[in-house]
């Protein structure tokens, strides 16, 4: 009778291909991730248990907040190079101001701004880091100069040439401004015949 | 596991210096360890990081002339929740001349507006289904004063969200009376 005799199987196994595996896909979530930048009006934006995250593209934020000096002041910013090369080319026609070539692929590569748009120059040409210490005014929403009403108008249409795709409005407002406020820009926002947006959010559970 | 440099013993046999025969494969373990951590705080991070929205709806602003038609809706359906100053939250049901309930000061969260909303929620379905109408859900009135925050509105909506009031309004216009319940300390 021969004794059947069960094999030694080695405990370990080759980690080479795991290890390629896992280091590969380590590569792409570092370059896909996005490094945050600092905003240039730090809002704390209120919490709610909405789950809907925002769109990457086609899409313009409108922040308002207080700024170090304790005003009132409203941001812009629009998602997608196309679309704000296109708006700032539209907003320099409508108010004769020109911005050349270089303006304009710098203004596509920056973040939000709030200054009115004869002081846009300035910002564009200062480095990214002086921007948030430049203590911007805020665009300009009065009844007399209303810049932000036009920048929505000129950029939705940007949107509506480039992508095709109607831009989505959303209000990021600091939880401590005053209601008055916020109506005032759903009112800009409603003159436009724009009834659906979204309000950026935090995070929270339904347990509070 | 641990097989890094372990070469066969040798066996001192004679005065020969032979060379040790190293084994090439090296424990990847950690490493793999430490690559799939990695991964899963970025891949974590990416997609957490982006921040939440809420989707609001508004009606249309100035409707359109010619059908000029004052929706009426029953008193007994509709809640109006007033937000004032310093997070104060009043609420009634019904006219503020003849509530059904209230009108009361009430806090925001869980054990506040949210209990109440869905009791008045599931009063109201039962006197709809009573009248046949099992679809006439709770109407809320939501008046934030100017003296509200931004973060008071966003929690009221939230609690619509949350309770799934489906009806809500937001209109910033009071009447006297109103005026003078929200403001008293």
């Amino acid at each position: 009778m021969a004794k059947i005799k069960m094999k030694k199987k080695s405990t370990s196994t080759d980690m080479t291909a795991m290890c390629d595996v896992a280091f590969l896909l380590l590569t792409f979530f570092i370059l896909t991730a996005t490094a945050k930048v600092p905003e240039a009006l730090p809002v704390d934006m209120p919490s709610s248990v909405a789950q809907t995250k925002l769109p990457d593209t086609d899409l313009a934020i409108i922040t308002i907040g207080k700024g170090a000096d304790g005003k009132s002041k409203v941001f812009f910013d629009i998602k997608g190079r196309e679309i704000r090369k296109r708006t700032l080319e539209g907003m320099g026609a409508k108010y004769g101001v020109t911005f050349s070539e270089d303006d304009k692929t710098k203004f596509a590569l920056m973040d939000d701004f709030g200054v009115p748009l004869a002081n846009l120059k300035q910002i564009i040409d200062m480095k990214a880091a002086d921007r948030t210490k430049a203590n911007q005014p805020g665009v300009p929403i009065d009844s007399l100069d209303n810049q932000l009403k036009d920048w929505l108008l000129i950029s939705r249409r940007a949107a509506i040439d480039i992508d095709d795709k109607e831009l989505k409005i959303a209000i990021k407002g600091d939880a401590k401004e005053e209601y008055p406020q916020i109506k005032k820009i759903m009112d800009i926002l409603q003159d436009q015949k724009i009834n659906s947006f979204n309000l950026v959010t935090g995070m929270r559970g339904r347990d509070f | 596991m641990a097989e890094l440099n372990t070469g066969d013993g040798g066996g001192g046999k004679g005065g020969k210096v032979r060379s040790k025969k190293q084994n090439s494969k090296v424990d990847l373990t950690a490493m793999v360890d430490l690559a799939f951590l990695l991964i899963t705080f970025f891949m974590l991070t990416t997609s957490l990081s982006k921040p939440q929205s809420m989707d609001l709806s508004l009606p249309d602003k100035d409707p359109d002339p010619n059908k000029k038609e004052d929706t009426k809706v029953d008193e007994n359906r509709t809640m109006t929740v007033m937000l004032g100053e310093d997070n104060k939250m009043v609420y009634y049901m019904g006219l503020l001349a003849t509530p059904k309930v209230g009108p009361k000061d009430i806090a925001y969260g869980k054990d506040g507006i949210r209990r109440e909303l869905l009791t008045q929620k599931k009063a109201v379905l039962a006197y709809s289904t009573a009248l046949g109408k099992p679809k006439n859900g709770i109407i809320v009135i939501i008046k934030p004063t100017k003296k509200s925050n931004y973060r008071n509105l966003v929690d009221i909506l939230d609690e619509m969200a949350i309770s799934g009031v489906e009806t809500y309004a937001i209109v910033p216009e009071f009447s006297p009376e109103e005026t003078k319940l929200i403001d008293k300390k």
